[in-house]
């Protein structure tokens, strides 16, 4: 074979395999054209096996347009492959297409009623006034619900309480009754520990009252401090302080006004100026007034009946509603719907389990936050 | 307490308008509930001038009036038959609304003449109840003027509510001497009105039950005319609530309105024998003057004479001898009651009345004599009369009482420094009396006054509690102290974990029907007296309240229901106390997930459901839910076959869960499965504190093996008894077992089942060979065999 036939004969190969691969339309016909070229028998393995028997002159004259041909034959092979399959797969994607409009299945959504809420978020800001929760039994005895705090039993403030009485007395020859305030958890608390005291408890509490705005049960919170040397000055401030923390707003104003509470002397009521945005009563201000606490000097003669020296010891007490106050800051305006268990109320108004109070964000939750 | 402006003036010498002094009653802690004037809705009504009078071309019993009410000459047309040229009256223009009925007036044609208004009488007005006619006014009444400032009807009425402290305001006066200690104004003397008794009182009088009633006045006054009483009284009782009566009857009631200060009036006529303050025999009856017949016991005081009772001492008298009419001769009653007397009696009756909120506060003792005079004195002025002299039965407590009190403490329990002589002159206006060394006598009608405190709250609701300086409660350093129990910790954790496993928290009553705690094992504690039967029993289940709740949700057309509450069950300790037992309860209805496009029909719960979230919330609550024992014992109220209890140990219960009894979810008419659940805080053992630092660990190096075995086991043989037996073969080994498939059927003889389980193995230092594997496995097969469970081939 001349020179010159055998470069035309690798051309010629070159010539016809080229276009073939190119024009190649499925992997098995490109698999057929790697075996005729690159197989056993394939015609660049044959060529390349007369490279050996070539003398060294010849090699090194030949050897790179070999090599060239089989890498360009190659590669037109590979590329030629990895179209082939990108198109395989790009047509079976195709044929995979889902509607993405469809609904994926959906996880219940839960739900901390607003109750729970607002006493997380009571207790988060009490906490950093070094205000520690308490707690006692919400079916008490007399003496803790009224005697020891300075109501006896003829005294016309009973009266104000609608009691739910039941039969039977306790080992104390004491009634039995549920709670018509957290106050007692004040008894419990003086009579267990000692003072310095620094307490919120919250609770359920119980009055036979049912009307548009009054629910035979329904949460106090209880607050109370004793000490040395604490006045009325600390309790006004303790509960600005809160309801500005609460409500998240530095415009609170307060109005405090004398009055009357049989377990604290001097005792004071506590109303908020508030004003209506789009029906809506607004905590701020002082436009009008509403009464949101109640609160007093701790009566010596509690602090006496809880054994303690009232020359030494006094302090504050304060209580006010939890789902009034849930209802002031969330909007809610229907008491009674608090206890109805109502699906669509509950995943209204209640809040995400992760909503959990915190300082740094912010106690409440806000709508959209 | 309600009371108009004037009669406030009446004892207060003041410039304030109505606005002040609600400002000025607010701050020293007399609580307005409301302002009304009168005026208000008569504004429109001006006193007008009849110009003429003609009849009415169509109708025989109208007349077309002419009249002038300052704009000008005005047609009305009018049906009263005293309407007449010349007179002058009231007359409403179109747009006014007339109070009795609320109606707009407006111009119209009746019978073809037009009618621009309205000629009124005092009913239409709700002035009074004479509607036989238009109102006439004297001749000189001022064309054009309001009417109501002319008739002297713009006194606008306060509401007070009096805290139950402050008897001594239950009363105007005494509400005018707490304004001018205010600095509102100043107190008017009281006239001091002596009648004089020209004959000696003829009838007896005494007191037989000195602690009950230890002082009874009285006095006769003969020869009255029970007539109307005067306009003035009549405005100032109705400003205040009340309606007149009789002038007897309201010289009494405006004497209690004014001062506080309840008293009874007798008709002599009706009275035999001595009139005796004394205790009530058993069962003796009277009939009091609201029409109701009480039965009395010997706790209490009454006024009788030889026949009965006449009165349920400073409570309500008695309709037998009550003023009337006719009643020419009254014994007057002023007596001083124990008020504890006086509240256990009312409680007892559930009567009350204006004197027993009163007496039961406890009157001023030193009123009683002047309290007398003051009566007989408005009798003889309005009624006639002549006055017997005075009886007086028993003595008042009038042993004078002080406080010794520092003017340092006003500061220490008030927080605001008031000058020791501002604190003496508050307190000398308040009636108290200032002594050596700061001894402070109590005014007698101050009962309420008891210790220095009270001294202070006086000083500071006068001085006004807005003017305390807010003072910081001392602050520890750093940042806050974590306040939190424990259990406090563990119930805030569930709750946010039962929602964040999709449940919703309710909030239920906790008290039940009784039939419904029935349903519960019954509850421990039963009111006395329940607001109504389905509030009665104190729940001993969380489930009830629950249920009631997923059945409104389920008659509101929810398809959907998962609900969970945390609270407390209400059992009864040992020595009568309550144990408060904090407990989280769930219920599961309805479908668990809707119909689907991929899911297709909707799936229901079922007692499974129940199971996984106790146990990721067990889980949540730091419980080890893997060593956990289910055993049975639910509760009656649950499936008897899809039910069980998880269990720490064979008596420790920490929760029951399952598909709730038909029975039960039919006594809640909810149909289909219900599943329920209650995991009881109060069971879960408190984890001892042992700092944040964690158990040390490093992943293991080496990867886990796993082993399928399949056993036929008996039918009956919990799964769970395979899967811990093999667990607990070769723990050194073995770290987990998941049990994968359980079948019944085909291949499988009858009262059999084959359970299979894939055991995950993890090396430790180096890789299982296979001897170690088959050893393992001779293991496992062995523990299961050891249930009577057979490897399947």
């Amino acid at each position: 074979m001349s020179e010159l036939n055998w470069q035309e004969n690798l051309a010629d190969y070159r010539n016809t395999y080229l276009p073939k691969i190119t024009n190649c339309q499925d992997l098995e016909a490109l698999d057929g054209l790697r075996i005729e070229l690159f197989g056993k028998s394939g015609w660049i393995t044959l060529l390349l096996k007369t490279l050996g028997q070539m003398l060294p002159e010849e090699r090194t004259a030949k050897g790179p347009v070999i090599q060239d041909l089989r890498q360009i034959l190659l590669t037109a092979l590979n590329e030629k492959k990895t179209a082939l399959e990108t198109a395989a797969l790009n047509d079976r994607l195709a044929t995979e297409r889902l509607d993405m409009t469809l609904p994926a299945p959906s996880f219940p959504r839960g739900s901390v009623h607003p109750v729970s809420q607002v006493m997380d978020e009571l207790a988060e800001i009490f906490a950093d006034m070094g205000f520690a929760v308490a707690e006692g039994p919400e079916i008490e005895d007399d003496w803790r619900n009224f005697t020891a705090l300075n109501i006896p039993e003829t005294h016309p403030a009973r009266a104000m309480h609608d009691t739910f009485y039941f039969p039977g007395k306790n080992a104390d020859s004491r009634d039995m009754l549920l709670r018509t305030h957290t106050s007692p958890v004040q008894i419990r608390t003086m009579t267990s520990q000692e003072p310095p005291i620094r307490i919120i408890a919250p609770g359920r509490v119980y009055r036979s009252d049912s009307d548009a705005t009054h629910t035979p049960m329904f949460h106090q919170i209880e607050g109370l401090v004793i000490d040395k040397g604490i006045h009325l000055g600390h309790l006004k401030w303790t509960l600005e302080t809160f309801l500005k923390a609460f409500f998240e707003r530095d415009d609170v104003v307060l109005r405090l006004r004398p009055s009357y509470f049989p377990f604290t002397e001097p005792s004071v009521e506590v109303d908020v100026g508030y004003s209506i945005t789009n029906g809506k009563r607004v905590i701020g201000g002082s436009e009008s007034w509403m009464e949101v606490l109640g609160s007093g000097m701790v009566h010596r003669k509690v602090i006496e009946a809880c054994g303690l020296d009232p020359d030494v010891w006094q302090g504050f007490a304060f209580g006010t509603g939890v789902d009034r106050l849930a209802m002031l800051k969330y909007g809610m305006d229907d008491l009674r719907a608090f206890f109805d268990g109502d699906n669509r109320w509950l995943g209204h108004y209640g809040f995400a389990a992760l909503d959990v109070p915190t300082l740094s964000t912010g106690v409440g939750t806000g709508v959209g936050a | 307490m309600k009371f108009s402006l004037s009669w406030l003036k009446e004892h207060l010498e003041t410039e304030a308008d109505i606005h002040a002094v609600a400002d000025c009653l607010n701050r020293i802690g007399l609580e307005v509930e409301g302002i009304e004037n009168p005026a208000d809705v008569l504004a429109a009504f001006r006193i007008a001038k009849v110009l003429k009078a003609n009849p009415h071309p169509q109708a025989d019993k109208l007349q077309v009036l002419i009249v002038d009410a300052g704009d000008g000459p005005v047609q009305v047309v009018c049906g009263a038959p005293n309407a007449r040229t010349g007179m002058t009256g009231i007359f409403g223009p179109a747009g006014a609304i007339v109070p009795s009925n609320g109606m707009e007036l407006k111009v119209t044609a009746i019978r073809g003449e037009m009618s621009n208004g309205m000629m009124c009488s005092l009913f239409e007005l709700a002035l009074g109840e004479d509607h036989d006619g238009i109102a006439e006014l004297p001749d000189d009444a001022p064309k054009g003027e309001s009417y109501a400032l002319w008739a002297g009807l713009n006194d606008p009425v306060i509401d007070v509510a009096i805290t139950p402290n402050r008897q001594d305001c239950m009363g105007v006066y005494g509400i005018a001497r707490d304004l001018a200690a205010a600095g509102l104004g100043t107190l008017k003397p009281l006239k001091t009105p002596i009648v004089a008794g020209t004959f000696a009182c003829p009838i007896d009088i005494r007191t037989d039950d000195t602690d009950g009633c230890p002082a009874f006045y009285g006095r006769v006054i003969k020869g009255v005319n029970n007539g109307v009483s005067p306009d003035w009284m009549r405005a100032r009782l109705k400003s205040a609530g009340q309606k007149p009566i009789s002038a007897l009857v309201d010289i009494t009631n405006y004497v209690m309105l004014d001062h506080g200060r309840p008293s009874h009036a007798y008709d002599l006529a009706k009275l035999t024998g001595a009139v005796v303050a004394r205790r009530a025999k058993d069962g003796e009856q009277v009939m009091a003057l609201n029409d109701k017949l009480y039965s009395l016991n010997p706790d209490m005081t009454v006024i009788a004479d030889d026949n009965g009772v006449h009165d349920i001492a400073g409570i309500m008298g008695g309709t037998h001898s009550g003023c009337s009419d006719t009643t020419t001769d009254v014994l007057l009653e002023i007596a001083y009651f124990n008020p504890e007397r006086i509240a256990k009696t009312g409680q007892a009756l559930m009567l009350t009345s204006d004197a027993r909120s009163r007496f039961e506060r406890g009157v001023d003792p030193g009123f009683m004599g002047y309290g007398l005079e003051l009566i007989s004195s408005l009798i003889l002025e309005i009624c006639g009369g002549v006055a017997s002299e005075v009886v007086k039965a028993g003595e008042a407590p009038l042993t004078p009482r002080s406080i010794s009190y520092d003017s340092a403490y006003c500061a220490a329990l008030g927080g605001v420094e008031v000058d020791a002589e501002k604190q003496k002159a508050i307190l000398s206006s308040l009636g108290f009396g200032i002594g050596m060394d700061w001894a402070v006598t109590i005014p007698t009608w101050r009962r309420d006054i008891d210790g220095p405190a009270d001294l202070v709250e006086e000083v500071v609701r006068i001085v006004g509690i807005d003017n305390i300086p807010s003072t910081p409660l001392p602050r520890g350093e750093g940042v806050a102290i974590p306040t939190a129990t424990p259990m406090q910790k563990l119930e805030r954790k569930m709750r946010r974990a039962a929602a964040a496993l999709g449940l919703n928290e309710a909030i239920n009553w906790s008290f039940l029907p009784e039939k419904e705690a029935a349903a519960f094992g019954g509850g421990e504690w039963t009111l006395t007296n329940p607001i109504s039967e389905d509030m009665k029993v104190m729940r001993p289940s969380l489930l009830p309240g629950l249920l009631s709740a997923a059945q409104r949700n389920m008659d509101r057309g929810a398809s959907s229901v998962r609900l969970f509450e945390l609270g407390r069950r209400y059992f009864k300790a040992a020595d009568g106390s309550s144990d408060e037992r904090l407990t989280l309860g769930l219920l599961l209805a309805g479908d668990k997930t809707p119909r689907g496009w991929a899911s297709g029909k909707a799936v229901k719960f079922d007692a499974y459901d129940a199971k996984a979230e106790v146990m990721a919330l067990l889980g949540a609550a730091g419980v080890a839910t893997d060593a956990l024992m289910v055993m049975q014992e639910a509760g009656d109220h649950y499936h008897p076959g899809q039910s069980a209890t998880l269990r720490m140990g064979p008596k420790n219960i920490l929760a029951s869960f399952g598909a709730l009894h038909p029975a039960t979810a039919k006594i809640f008419d909810l149909d289909g499965a219900v599943i329920a659940a209650e995991i009881y805080l109060d069971a879960i053992p408190a984890k001892k504190a042992s700092g944040f630092m964690r158990p040390a660990y490093t992943p293991p190096v080496l990867q886990a093996v796993t082993r399928d075995f399949a056993f036929l086991v008996a039918a009956d043989l919990p799964s769970g008894d395979l899967v811990r037996a093999i667990k607990s073969s070769d723990k050194d080994n073995i770290v987990a077992v998941h049990l994968f498939d359980q079948f019944v059927g085909q291949g499988v003889p009858d009262g059999q089942k084959s359970l299979a389980v894939e055991v995950t193995l993890q090396p430790d230092e180096k890789s299982y060979d296979e001897p170690e594997l088959k050893a393992i496995s001779d293991t496992i097969i062995a523990a299961a065999t050891k249930l009577g469970a057979v490897l399947r081939g």
